[in-house]
């Protein structure tokens, strides 16, 4: 439950961006935050609302696009979907895993005028 | 914010002494010292050594008014997210939505695709690239309250002390008394309370380095907060993250806390001399782990009774030479 501590780090990101591109009002924040990310991204949601207060992204959308898991098979030597960290590999059963996708942690574009 | 573990910034404390606490500094930073000025003191008098210059005053910026606006918004937000999934994510992809009724919105995008942990990840670069300097290596331990991970850490310093230089950093949520423990067996010690945070971040562990001095070619354990959780997501400039899970918790604990077994590139089995009271299946838990971290090293060890201790002591040197060799 460290998602007060990400939303603090998304603030941060847009203050910097903010500076940098002379934007004063940020109407909608894009995330994009991995199915298997340590991350609750209704908890994000919660935490942004109250960080943002005062700052130029206060009152923003928030929109979270979540891609999903994948894992690549040590033994079926291929990519596979993977739901949850502890599934096994769909097709041999396996779980010699080796995460590829699904951890990101990003702030991906922010509309702003 | 969260009701679970109580995680928010803003009340971060770092000790001001260095192995022997308060008494070595002038400027009257004892331990009882009203809270904010503490901080404040902190931060201005280490900022500019330590940290860029804008620190940590936005862990501040949150305030605590309007509470019943926060849910409301919360919950809204919520719901959007619902529906942009319901609907696919080419909503997400396109345009702004600005676009639907052009001219009435001066609105732009700016892409960003910054990762959300910059901040912290460009702490934790700062440190790895301290430590690779001076030939330190660096222990992130982590496992859940209770799992003797400041017992083992104490035989651990009292065995190998002698051997090559040790420090440490503690962290917890309140009080001094690991560091206290920790300095009782004359090893330099500064303890990080987190306040409110569940985890110890990179920049805390910038500024305790910077307190606390780092020698040359030794080893530097980081006890994070007991939390199976939240530590896991901080990168805090380490060579390796080990987590102690004792024999006296659920052996399907890997499952329940994946994200931390999957970061893990050690696993400790404490209290092992326990076992023949337990029903704990040892290599039941141990498959579970290695099902999110595939071939994780794993050592059995009792802090109390020394089983294993051997193997985690010769890993650490191995490692520490390791450190050494890429100076």
């Amino acid at each position: 439950m460290h998602e007060l501590a990400l939303s603090q780090g998304i603030i941060d990101v847009i203050r910097d961006q903010s500076a940098a591109q002379g934007f004063t009002r940020v109407k909608t924040v894009r995330l994009v935050i991995g199915a298997l990310s340590h991350v609750e991204p209704e908890a994000i949601a919660f935490g942004f609302d109250a960080v943002s207060r005062g700052t130029v992204a206060e009152g923003a959308a928030l929109e979270i696009e979540r891609p999903p898991g994948e894992a690549f098979c040590l033994g079926c030597e291929k990519p596979v979907p993977l739901a949850e960290r502890s599934d096994p590999c769909p097709h041999c059963g396996g779980h010699q895993l080796v995460v590829t996708g699904g951890e990101e942690l990003r702030v991906k574009e922010l509309e702003v005028e | 914010m969260c009701t679970v573990c109580g995680c928010a910034e803003g009340e971060t404390k770092i000790e001001s002494g260095h192995a022997h606490g308060h008494h070595h500094h002038h400027h009257g930073h004892h331990d009882h010292d009203h809270h904010h000025d503490h901080a404040h003191d902190h931060h201005h008098d280490h900022g500019h050594e330590h940290v860029g210059p804008d620190g940590k005053v936005y862990r501040h910026t949150h305030g605590h008014h309007h509470h019943d606006h926060g849910h409301d918004h919360g919950h809204d937000h919520g719901h959007d997210h619902d529906h942009g999934h319901d609907h696919g994510t080419i909503d997400l992809s396109r345009g702004p939505a600005g676009t639907e009724v052009p001219g009435l919105s001066q609105a732009r995008l700016v892409t960003i695709e910054q990762d959300i942990l910059a901040k912290n990840d460009g702490f934790a670069a700062v440190n790895r690239q301290l430590f690779a300097a001076k030939g330190v290596f660096v222990l992130n331990l982590m496992s859940s309250p209770g799992s003797g991970k400041t017992t083992l850490l104490t035989r651990t310093l009292t065995d190998l002390k002698g051997r090559f230089p040790m420090a440490v950093i503690e962290g917890d949520q309140q009080t001094s008394f690991d560091a206290d423990r920790i300095r009782a067996t004359g090893t330099p010690a500064i303890q990080v309370n987190t306040g409110k945070g569940c985890h110890l971040d990179a920049q805390m562990v910038t500024q305790a380095v910077g307190r606390l001095g780092v020698a040359d070619d030794s080893v530097l354990f980081i006890e994070n907060v007991g939390n199976l959780v939240c530590p896991a997501g901080f990168d805090l400039g380490e060579a390796h993250k080990v987590v102690v899970l004792s024999v006296t918790e659920g052996e399907d604990k890997p499952l329940k806390y994946p994200a931390m077994f999957a970061a893990a590139d050690l696993l400790l089995v404490n209290k092992v001399d326990l076992l023949p009271h337990l029903t704990f299946d040892v290599a039941r838990m141990i498959d579970y782990a290695r099902r999110l971290k595939p071939g994780l090293r794993v050592i059995e060890v009792s802090a109390t009774g020394g089983q294993g201790l051997e193997d985690w002591y010769a890993w650490i040197a191995d490692g520490l030479a390791k450190a050494g060799a890429k100076r």
